[in-house]
């Protein structure tokens, strides 16, 4: 992937998407091949060494339950800043970006004050873009983030994370089991052809 | 902020976390109750006497002679002849001496014959005094003066009669000689307050027309003839000696141990003391160490809270390792949160124990004569707290650890 790039990672349920991202996040490594993210092979980190670099180069969009439930909206956007000491240098007065970010995001500015539960699912996927982007890590991953929003949200969801990825420079890695959504992106890859790659190759 | 979310996180889950505080703080409540409870009749236990350097009685056991002569437990088994007494009180290392004569009894309490130096010289709780709280010390021959529980108990006053039974639990009572109360003794909280008071010449005087523990048969003497008679005691049940100097102490009970014409002995109150709390001393550690266990119990069951919140938090987890948080953190945030219920247990538990203990004092007092003080936490209960509290940490390692290795295999991706 180049910077700023976006790509569509193509598959259906347990073609093995969800391994790949946890190896490119490096909660897993792989046995063979190598996993270079940012110019770094993942496999010379150590576990911990891992973790602080998924928290600095990483901002991670879930499918659903993105949130602590219990934290509030600002808790929550904060949250990675706190393992990312790099990350927390860039985004500057925190709190501010965070209400910056939630505003481009469309989400009133009161709701940074409210829990995580009280939210709708649109809003909680938008309060996790703006956790995503907090800080600019160079590469944000989204694990099917517009499964759990109607066709309408949807849109207007992929408007705002396209635009807002845009706008910090990252590159853009979705997973997703909807080719609809391919014509969006600057490249899309599917999963079988990366399985039929490793198959042909062993 | 990792602080706010765990206790965001606590509240989150109210109910059960709520629960195993309240389990906490009832079992360190319990805890802290017993050592107080503990403390406090070991004090008052010691508070009993103070002032007096020999107990003299026949010889014996030195528990058994402090607890019938101080405590009114059990009995003597022999007296103590008037001529050894007097041969005591005429030793010049002998500053005072109070004899105690037991045997006869008034209701459930116990009558004890002595003379006013008895008011002067027993102390208790650090050197205090006797006093009236109605009436006056005994004047006459057949006065009275009642402890505060007696007058409570029965019902008396300053002027009422009572008579006086031989023996304890006999239905033969000295009817012919009955007693005038004179007076009522304030609150001591020692046995003192269950005691009836008379004079040693009184308690020969109800004698007089007794032979071996038996009334003599149709023999009354009227109570004018028994004023003229000789009311000397023959014999007496203890006394009370104090010493000139402190240095004499030892001599003096050696003397009286050796003394040759009667078997006696004499004993420190503060070393007889001692060897009882000896004996009481292992009830007292199994209650301390059974309320222990209540403690453990709750922490465990905090251990199992945890456990069983573990599978419905691994979203939670997954979320903080997206984010970069090592297994450690999620370690570490699981261990945070298992002190902060054992801390907010242990000083609910303190708080209850401090207003359990405000409303019941007065209750314990008057039912047990134990007077607990309600004092700042002492420096031992804070180190109750922190116990508590770093155990709290060590059980709470087991769910940890297994949080720990959930989220090294699950990662960011919860697979259900």
């Amino acid at each position: 992937m180049d910077a700023g790039e976006t790509v569509l990672l193509l598959g259906e349920s347990g073609s093995g998407k969800s391994t790949l991202l946890s190896l490119i996040c490096g909660t897993m490594l792989s046995d063979t091949g190598r996993v270079n993210i940012a110019g770094q092979d993942l496999a010379t980190l150590s576990s911990s060494a891992r973790d602080r670099f998924r928290a600095e180069q990483i901002g991670v969009i879930f499918q659903q339950f993105n949130l602590l439930p219990f934290g509030t909206v600002v808790d929550n956007i904060l949250l990675p800043l706190r393992f990312a000491p790099e990350r927390r240098k860039r985004a500057g007065d925190a709190r501010a970006t965070a209400a910056t970010l939630c505003t481009a995001l469309g989400l009133p500015a009161e709701i940074l004050a409210h829990r995580a539960n009280t939210l709708s699912v649109g809003q909680q996927q938008r309060v996790a873009v703006a956790r995503a982007l907090i800080g600019q890590p160079p590469l944000i991953i989204a694990d099917e983030p517009t499964s759990a929003l109607d066709a309408d949200s949807q849109a207007a969801f992929l408007d705002l994370l396209f635009q807002q990825t845009a706008a910090n420079e990252a590159s853009l890695l979705m997973v997703s089991h909807d080719p609809r959504l391919a014509e969006r992106f600057d490249r899309v890859v599917r999963m079988e052809d990366i399985a039929r790659i490793d198959r042909a190759a062993a | 902020m990792i602080l706010r979310l765990a206790i965001a996180s606590l509240f989150a889950r109210a109910l059960t976390v709520g629960m195993t505080i309240l389990a906490i703080a009832l079992s360190v409540a319990l805890f802290l109750g017993v050592e107080k409870v503990r403390t406090g009749a070991k004090e008052s236990f010691a508070d009993t006497i103070s002032g007096t350097d020999l107990i003299v009685g026949a010889r014996s056991g030195s528990v058994q002679l402090l607890l019938y002569s101080v405590f009114r437990i059990g009995n003597a088994t022999n007296n103590v002849s008037w001529e050894s007494y007097q041969d005591i009180a005429a030793r010049p290392d002998v500053e005072w001496i109070v004899p105690i004569s037991l045997g006869d009894s008034h209701r459930q309490f116990r009558v004890m014959g002595t003379t006013r130096a008895f008011f002067d010289h027993y102390k208790y709780r650090q050197g205090r005094s006797l006093e009236t709280a109605d009436g006056v010390i005994m004047d006459d021959l057949f006065d009275t003066v009642i402890g505060a529980d007696v007058a409570a108990t029965l019902g008396y006053s300053v002027g009422d009669p009572i008579v006086v039974a031989h023996g304890l639990a006999s239905f033969s009572e000295h009817k012919n000689q009955p007693f005038r109360i004179s007076g009522i003794l304030a609150k001591t909280g020692t046995p003192v307050d269950r005691t009836v008071i008379v004079s040693v010449e009184a308690i020969e005087a109800i004698h007089v027309d007794w032979r071996s523990g038996a009334q003599i048969p149709g023999q009354v003497t009227p109570v004018d003839v028994i004023r003229q008679m000789d009311l000397t005691p023959k014999a007496i049940t203890a006394a009370l000696v104090g010493v000139e100097s402190p240095l004499q102490t030892f001599a003096l009970q050696r003397a009286i141990n050796e003394y040759r014409q009667e078997p006696l002995l004499a004993v420190l109150p503060g070393v007889a003391l001692q060897e009882l709390w000896g004996i009481v001393g292992i009830a007292e550690t199994a209650l301390l160490a059974v309320s222990a266990m209540v403690v453990v119990t709750a922490l465990i069951g905090m251990m199992a809270t945890i456990f069983s919140s573990l599978n419905e938090r691994r979203r939670e987890m997954a979320i903080f390792r997206a984010m970069g948080a090592r297994p450690t953190t999620i370690l570490g945030l699981l261990v945070l949160e298992a002190m902060l219920m054992a801390a907010l247990g242990a000083l609910l538990g303190l708080a209850l124990l401090y207003a359990g203990l405000s409303v019941a004092q007065p209750m314990i007092d008057s039912a047990f004569g134990l007077w607990l003080p309600v004092t700042a936490p002492s420096l031992q209960e804070l180190w109750v707290i922190l116990v508590v509290v770093g155990a709290g940490a060590i059980v709470s390692m087991v769910p940890a650890l297994r949080a720990y290795r959930m989220s090294l295999a699950d990662g960011m991706m919860v697979r259900s």
